[in-house]
């Protein structure tokens, strides 16, 4: 299985999230594969904090949903993969939706943008009413 | 039910954060702290974050939200302990959390607690001053 950007995919695996403890498996999970992945520290801290913004948006947001997490290969360079999918309300306007302090939610409105900046790759796909999937890469250096 | 202990020592309350807390675990830290302080009448709270390997916004916002519920319950919240790459990441998250103090260990932030309460309280005279002034009636 290979993506857009060519990445060959390993096996994954996947976290459904219907509560505040399973936005601690999504960490917890996070953190196991990038350990296994050979992270930096700072980066594996990077990528557990996105994970934790956007599991979290998943559930409050997207009224609940998936986080798949797998390897990535793209040829020397590995790393993670990490899918967020929700069949919630999507989102209308995304640039607005990633501004830094914006929020619909009554947070500080860092989730979605702060987690862009920590990781390598992000894309976002988005329909209203249908639902949004995130998709975010981290590369070991 | 995970709840994250109160210690009170002397005039301070001590918070060991052990666990990766799940979202309502730290709001009801939120909530115990502050009756801690009211039911003990502690002038200090430090919270020892040296066992978190990531503090996102939700952590952020909820130490934010403790130092300024304490700040208006006449006590002064510290934040200690926090790892090199937590403060990398935080930083880059986007929160700097201003208005929180912190410092490097548990110890450290004993010391700027007791510096501050005596920079704050020279004397004994303050709040005997504090009763002559006339309270406002009521409407």
């Amino acid at each position: 299985m290979s993506d857009r950007s060519g990445a060959a995919r390993d096996e994954s695996q996947q976290i459904e999230v219907t509560s505040d403890q399973d936005v601690v498996r999504v960490r917890q999970l996070v953190r196991t594969v990038a350990v296994a992945v050979k992270l930096s520290l700072v980066d594996q801290t990077k990528l557990v904090t996105a994970a934790s913004e956007l599991a979290r948006n998943t559930l409050v947001y997207g009224g609940g949903g998936t986080v798949e997490v797998g390897r990535v290969q793209n040829g020397r360079r590995s790393g993670i993969q990490i899918v967020f999918t929700d069949q919630g309300p999507g989102i209308a306007d995304i640039d607005l939706a990633l501004t830094d302090g914006y929020t619909t939610g009554g947070g500080l409105g860092l989730g979605l943008s702060g987690a862009r900046r920590l990781v390598d790759e992000f894309d976002i796909e988005t329909a209203v009413g249908r639902g949004t999937s995130i998709t975010v890469t981290k590369w070991c250096r | 039910m995970d709840r994250v202990p109160v210690l009170k020592i002397g005039d301070i309350l001590l918070v060991s954060i052990q666990i990766d807390m799940e979202d309502h675990v730290a709001l009801q830290l939120q909530e115990d702290l502050a009756d801690q302080i009211v039911a003990t009448g502690c002038h200090g709270v430090i919270i020892d974050i040296s066992a978190l390997d990531i503090v996102d916004s939700f952590v952020g916002r909820t130490l934010a939200t403790i130092a300024s519920i304490s700040r208006v319950l006449d006590a002064e919240t510290v934040v200690v302990g926090m790892r090199p790459a937590v403060a990398i990441t935080l930083v880059e998250l986007g929160l700097s959390l201003p208005g929180i103090r912190t410092a490097l260990s548990v110890e450290l932030g004993m010391a700027l607690l007791a510096r501050n309460r005596d920079d704050h309280v020279p004397s004994g005279t303050e709040t005997d001053d504090q009763a002559d002034i006339p309270a406002v009636p009521a409407q």
